[in-house]
């Protein structure tokens, strides 16, 4: 099984190709086509799993060599795959969540004419990520980098007849474009230190190359990572990536394709081992963005921009675990896990409140919710027990771990991170208490003519098995360090050190935190009631709901330089350089203009000219020779 | 009789084939202006050869006479071309090649 991994990509990969080429004869049954590539990838993954958990921890990496890809002097690299505990973790991820989220997309776009091209665009997406994770070089894995960042811009702009989800789209594509650059930069700085780029030699030669490399590698990968997984100070197309239907918000945009950034740099521990400094960057833009995100996430209305808020915090967590080393990597991934399991789980949950309430996502429009639709509120609201960290739920055994984990160190840095991290989780517990009692509790603020329904088996089974991942499959992770030992191979062992808190304290004062945070939502937004206006605010709640004004920013920093100094380029290359060339051609028409009026058309003047030359040359030579 | 009265007397033949040539709107005459300098030519090569005491000269003006002779060949069939176009022989007429 673990031979036949390539089908983890071809089958997608296929299926995609099949129903955009065969085009509308597959309209009736080409989403089931989807479906079941999605779902026979789950089956391989599972498959190379079982079989993986036979084999003894130091075997689990195995390399499956599919073709020799760029044979060149220099460069010689062989297409393969690498699968090992973490690419598993990965493929199993992406494939169960993703085959959950193809059978809900069946029922959600079911009146979408373009349904069938809807299932193409989620098959390549599967295909390209299943290649991003399995990749045995970095530029296998840059393939699917593109790879899924092409299906992300072709499925926000999926209704693209919209033009600012048009625009949405071009948006989340420039500013990942910025990232690609990071790694491409990434790529040439490994090769020129080491002449390869498959992660076996790499990672072999890592140790040996200087510090100042290994930095530089590892902050070119960081900004490679953040655009992918919408960082500070790359964060700003995550909200407007909302654009896109709500199936693709929730595997694309919260379950899998985000977390790219933060298997990128667990993967690369190697090089990360030798950069403290990129560590700590790693750390800080994780701690930074946990923060900012969880702020953002207070103040918006929209349901789905709230939940986007709360991804782009949520990975934050996951970058500050890895950016602690080998403490963190094992933590990263298993917030990753348990992150894609309650954030899709609530993403489904609030596409079916849209679909419920046509397509509203003002959640100061919602409320009361909570008796028309019974299993998307049971569901949610694990989801929302899972995200808070309430024990015994998901949420609680991987994030409690990376509050842990950064509270481990020297020096103030374990206090101003662990502080992030602990500050952040008391708001996490604020901004998503608010959304929860804002979209199902208090009293029901409806438009007129809304009459709230609970949605199909297709949509509510697959939010059903998701509220069961989030409720238990923390404590099944969890259990023993079961987790931790399982990515041992990939991750290296970590000592165990302690916190500079005791940990008792620091799972206290976590507690204490969300208790307050949640208990201030429910005050606000539970208990009384919700103005259908937004209030005026403050200014950090203005700022907060403008995203802190990040679009301003990047047009005043970036746009608008940006602009002027090619408007100024061009100009110079019209003024100088074709001005040039412009300038002369104009001299020579001159010089004929004047050259024309000796060309008479008489005869006899031509041999007057003629005669005269003669006897001018015959003087010169006589006078001159002689 | 020295020689070079002769070369003398080519230059006034040359001189007066090009006042011809300049001067005469008359395509035919122009044309006979331009017999006559290519005589005054093979005049002038005739008494250098005779100044030298060489054969070069006599050969070269054979060369001329055989040359003349074709030209001229060509040149009238322009004229008469020309003047079945135009009605006219005269020179200062065409000036299609004004610039």
């Amino acid at each position: 099984m673990l031979d036949l991994t390539w089908l983890l990509i071809a089958v997608p990969l296929a299926s995609s190709l099949v129903l955009l080429i065969a085009g509308k004869r597959t309209n009736a049954w080409g989403h089931w086509v989807g479906v079941a590539a999605a779902g026979s990838t789950f089956l391989v993954g599972l498959g190379a799993f079982i079989q993986m958990l036979g084999l003894d921890a130091e075997e689990r990496s195995h390399a499956v060599h599919l073709f020799s890809w760029i044979p060149g002097g220099e460069l010689n690299l062989d297409a393969g795959l690498l699968v090992d505990p973490l690419s598993i973790t990965f493929v199993l991820l992406v494939s169960f969540v993703g085959t959950l989220i193809h059978v809900y997309s069946v029922a959600y776009m079911e009146h979408d004419p373009n349904r069938r091209i809807f299932f193409a665009y989620l098959n390549l997406f599967v295909a390209a990520m299943m290649l991003l994770v399995l990749a045995d070089s970095y530029l296998l894995l840059f393939v699917g980098w593109e790879g899924v960042g092409l299906a992300s811009y072709l499925l926000i702009g999926f209704w693209n007849q919209k033009p600012e989800y048009a625009t949405a789209a071009n948006k989340a594509f420039v500013v990942n474009r910025i990232g690609d650059m990071g790694l491409i930069v990434a790529m040439g700085l490994i090769f020129a230190q080491v002449g390869a780029l498959d992660f076996a030699t790499v990672f072999a030669e890592a140790p040996g190359l200087s510090t100042a490399t290994l930095t530089a590698i590892g902050i070119t990968l960081l900004i490679a990572a953040c655009g992918k997984s919408a960082q500070f100070p790359l964060q700003s197309w995550l909200g407007d990536a909302m654009a896109g239907p709500t199936p693709v918000s929730a595997l694309i945009h919260a379950a899998t394709m985000v977390t790219a950034g933060v298997y990128l740099i667990v993967r690369s521990a190697p090089i990360y081992d030798g950069a403290p400094a990129a560590q700590t960057t790693v750390a800080a833009v994780g701690a930074f963005t946990l923060i900012l995100g969880a702020l953002i996430g207070m103040a918006k209305d929209d349901i789905k921009k709230a939940l986007a808020a709360s991804t782009m915090s949520q990975i934050g967590y996951m970058m500050l675990a890895a950016g602690l080393g080998p403490v963190g990597y094992a933590f990263a991934i298993f917030h990753l896990v348990t992150h894609g399991f309650f954030k899709a789980g609530m993403f489904l949950g609030a596409g079916s409140v849209m679909h419920g309430m046509s397509d509203q996502v003002d959640m100061r429009r919602f409320g009361a919710l909570r008796a028309a639709m019974v299993t998307t509120w049971v569901t949610f609201g694990l989801g929302w027990l899972a995200i808070l960290g309430v024990p015994p739920f998901s949420g609680f055994w991987s994030k409690d771990k990376i509050i842990e984990a950064a509270f481990v160190g020297e020096g103030v840095q374990p206090w101003i991170l662990g502080g992030a991290a602990l500050i952040g989780a008391g708001l996490t517990a604020f901004y998503m208490s608010r959304l929860f009692f804002m979209t199902f509790h208090g009293k029901a603020r409806w438009t007129d003519g809304q009459h709230p329904h609970e949605s199909p088996a297709l949509m509510t089974v697959p939010m059903i098995i998701l509220a069961v991942g989030s409720a238990f499959l923390g404590l099944f992770l969890a259990l023993g360090d079961s987790f931790s030992h399982w990515l041992e191979p990939v991750t290296g062992h970590a000592e165990h050190h302690d916190p500079v808190l005791p940990i008792p304290v620091i799972m206290a004062a976590t507690l204490i935190l969300v208790a307050l945070g949640a208990w201030a939502a429910w005050r606000r937004y539970g208990a009384a009631d919700v103005p259908v206006e937004a209030p005026a605010g403050s200014l950090a709640t203005i700022a907060a709901r403008n995203d802190f004004f990040q679009d301003s920013v990047n047009r005043g920093v970036f746009e608008r330089p940006g602009t002027h100094l090619t408007r100024t380029l061009v100009y110079a290359d019209a003024a100088l350089v074709d001005g040039a060339v412009t300038k002369q051609a104009e001299g020579w028409a001159r010089t004929g203009e004047v050259a024309r009026r000796t060309q008479t058309g008489q005869v006899r003047s031509y041999a007057l000219t003629m005669l005269v030359g003669l006897v001018i040359v015959i003087v010169v030579v006589v006078l001159g020779g002689l | 009789m020295d020689p070079i009265n002769f070369v003398i007397l080519a230059a006034i033949l040359f001189a007066i084939g090009s006042a011809a040539v300049l001067l005469r709107r008359n395509a035919i005459v122009a044309f006979m202006g331009v017999e006559l300098m290519l005589n005054a030519a093979n005049l002038a090569l005739v008494a250098f050869s005779r100044i030298h005491g060489e054969i070069d000269g006599q050969v070269m003006a054979f060369f001329v006479m055989v040359v003349a002779a074709a030209e001229v060949v060509v040149g009238l069939a322009i004229i008469i071309a020309v003047f079945r176009a135009r009605q006219t022989i005269s020179l200062d007429e065409p000036a299609e090649l004004k610039g």
